[in-house]
């Protein structure tokens, strides 16, 4: 099987720079808004996108993402709703990869056979599930591949050699390196450390490796990917729409503009990179 | 609806991926894992040293001051008029509950993995005073996460916690208690992997959490099983425990669980009913899901977000239940009901008038339940309930659920 996302990790290898990986929130800070920051992603300079299921319960996660989390679900965000966004954002004729990011519960309520089958059709390309581990492939991560749907797992600093090929046995799309053991949105990560952390991986795998978990700035971006095969922004990102809010929560005018600002900034970042 | 079919033994769990049945298992981010399989690894290995065994029952006996007795409440017996009433008063313990069971096996398992660095989380806060106890005892630092609204509901042992040392962490995230803790934990430990210990409460969480707590917590059980016999030359016939996140009653219950004539029931917080979402009754209201590295029963809604519960008591305050528990229920082992708060209310009132003890919350659920059972049986039956806490703790939400003002009364 060959995803979107396998297409667009060989389209950068050939162009030699890392991609840019964004997250967001569905349904953060409302559906409307939040479908407007969506579409307008690839535009910016995103070449993968990954979308946050709210959940009640988000334990990986620092204080920005918790909040998306909650406003969203205080919009009303479910996550039938997340699927129809991406089938809207599939309409518009985009090929940028769509990951699903979250905690399963919520798919595990949907049901996991309809929650592929509707993936599928909606158009997502893959799932990161932060409480899915190894041990639990049989649940979602091996009938994710009848639907055509990479299921990428992360490795962390925690993850070592004897652990690893455990962790990349049935990872497929790319593998999401965490550069810091901790949360969302914590301590930048240094790049060096990264880097060889990344190296010892890429040793072991041809899967393309993104790293993620600190990187706010275009600077930061760049640092990291050069050794890296993409480099993901979350907490960033999403604190750019906390910021956007008027007294009553509700974003303002241009808060979808302001997004695309700081990922096309980061878009330079990763673009000034030169893979040897 | 079909029976399962009903195993040879319920005491077999869990199996090496740590499910009992479909319950239970590792449902945790990668961070975690190495340091969920180091803990199992660890455990194995204290389970087959004697000389761990050896230093928990010391410290059992002369720290906690087990056993702990096994008390025919006589008035209580004459006053409902039929079954034999016995209570396994583990509310005697040092720091007044079960919660210490649990903390001396893990602050001893922390102490052999060569941890340094203590973390907890309550949510009525028996478990952090227990925690803190330990750590103090064992020289650790700790940390203990508690949700903001348990912090002001639960101020005397909010200021235990800190005489003993320990550094509360109020939490805001969700509706601050304590699941809400409980992730913040987790939190915490996703970052200090390297010299923190998690000291989980309750026998949930990721395998091998709900064993390891189970076994902690069976002592009481065993030391039931040996008194009974004492006493009445043979095995009750029925058991009673409440259930939040269902330590104690895993503790009474497990020994138990193969010997058939012994009804076993587990009381949940049914709250102001179960009509609506004001209860925390996960057993007999939720559904199957996975939080907090645990697939078990959950309070939720149709899109699978957790809900948070209520109930009057903040030690049963969970929308979750250890996955043990899911599996007794399941196989209808062990039946469970619900105890709304005003019934735990008047059993509290009862308890105090008829025996001379003023029980925690959490076990007037399940004594408001042996009410309900115990006429009804003939005076030949025997019921053992578990008294689990004491109510010092809770005489402030007492009074102001009988509308008695502490400050001027």
């Amino acid at each position: 099987m060959k995803t979107r996302i396998d297409t667009r990790f060989e389209a950068l290898k050939a162009e030699g720079r890392p991609g840019l990986v964004t997250f967001i929130m569905a349904g953060d800070p409302n559906l409307e808004v939040g479908q407007e920051v969506l579409n307008g992603l690839p535009n910016a300079g995103a070449d993968l996108i990954e979308i946050g299921m709210p959940f009640s319960d988000p334990m990986a996660d620092g204080p920005s993402i918790q909040l998306a989390g909650q406003r969203a679900l205080k919009g009303g965000q479910t996550l039938a709703k997340t699927l129809a966004m991406v089938a809207k954002f599939r309409k518009l004729g985009s090929e940028t990869p769509i990951i699903l990011m979250g905690y399963y519960n919520p798919i595990y309520i949907y049901g996991n056979e309809i929650f592929l089958k509707d993936a599928n059709a909606a158009g997502v390309d893959g799932l990161i599930i932060v409480d899915l581990p190894p041990e639990a492939d049989d649940e979602l991560c091996i009938p994710a591949m009848d639907h055509n749907i990479n299921f990428i797992r992360l490795a962390t600093p925690t993850t070592d050699a004897a652990r690893l090929p455990k962790v990349l046995e049935n990872t497929s799309g790319f593998l999401y390196y965490v550069s810091i053991t901790g949360i969302t949105g914590a301590a930048a990560p240094d790049p060096d450390r990264v880097g060889k952390a990344v190296a010892a991986i890429k040793a072991k795998t041809d899967i393309p490796v993104a790293v993620g978990f600190g990187v706010r700035t275009a600077e930061q971006a760049a640092d990291i990917g050069r050794g890296a095969d993409g480099v993901v922004v979350g907490s960033a990102l999403v604190s750019v729409i906390l910021d956007n809010l008027d007294d009553q929560g509700n974003p303002r005018e241009g808060t979808a503009r302001a997004v695309h600002a700081l990922v096309e900034d980061l878009a330079s970042g990763v673009r000034s990179v030169k893979h040897g | 609806m079909s029976k399962p079919l009903e195993p040879n033994s319920f005491m077999t769990g869990p199996d090496e991926e740590g499910h009992f049945g479909i319950f239970g298992g590792r449902y945790v981010a990668e961070t975690l894992m190495p340091l969920i399989l180091e803990l199992e690894q660890a455990y194995n290995s204290a389970k087959a040293d004697p000389d761990f065994h050896a230093e928990i029952e010391y410290l059992n006996k002369h720290y906690t001051g087990r056993p702990s007795p096994l008390y025919f409440a006589e008035s209580l017996t004459e006053h409902l008029g039929g079954a034999k009433i016995y209570f396994k008063r583990d509310e005697l313990n040092h720091t007044g509950s079960h919660k210490i069971n649990n903390c001396l096996g893990q602050i001893l398992l922390a102490k052999k993995m060569g941890k340094t660095r203590i973390i907890a989380e309550t949510g009525a806060g028996q478990h952090g005073v227990a925690a803190a106890t330990v750590a103090a005892k064992f020289g650790f630092p700790c940390v203990v996460y508690m949700g903001k609204t348990d912090v002001e509901r639960q101020s005397p042992n909010v200021f235990l916690m800190k005489l003993l040392g320990a550094e509360i962490v109020p939490v805001t995230a969700g509706a601050g208690t304590l699941k809400d803790a409980m992730n913040e934990a987790l939190r915490d430990w996703v970052t200090n992997v390297d010299d923190t210990y998690y000291l989980i409460g309750t026998a949930a969480g990721p395998h091998p959490y709900p064993e390891l707590v189970r076994d902690f917590q069976s002592v009481i059980g065993k030391e039931c099983k040996e008194q009974i016999m004492e006493a009445e030359g043979r095995l009750p016939d029925m058991l009673v425990a409440s259930v939040g996140g269902g330590s104690n009653a895993i503790g009474l219950f497990h020994p138990f669980l193969d010997d058939k004539d012994v009804e076993i029931v587990g009381v949940e917080a049914g709250g102001l009913g179960l009509d609506g979402d004001q209860h925390c009754a996960s057993l007999s209201a939720g559904k199957p899901g996975v939080l907090h590295g645990n697939r078990t029963f959950l309070l939720q809604d149709d899109d699978g977000q957790i809900l948070e519960g209520h109930s009057i008591s903040a030690g049963l305050d969970y929308p979750g239940i250890g996955p043990e528990h899911s599996y007794l229920r399941d196989t209808n082992r062990v039946e469970y009901v619900p105890i709304m708060d005003t019934e735990a209310l008047e059993a509290f009132q009862l308890l105090c008038k008829t025996e001379g003890i003023i029980p925690a919350l959490e076990p007037c659920h399940a004594l408001a339940e042996v009410v309900k059972r115990a006429p009804k049986m003939g005076k030949d039956k025997i019921i053992v309930m578990n008294l689990c806490g004491r109510g010092d703790k809770d005489v402030f939400t007492v009074g102001k659920a009988l509308g008695v003002d502490m400050e001027t009364s």
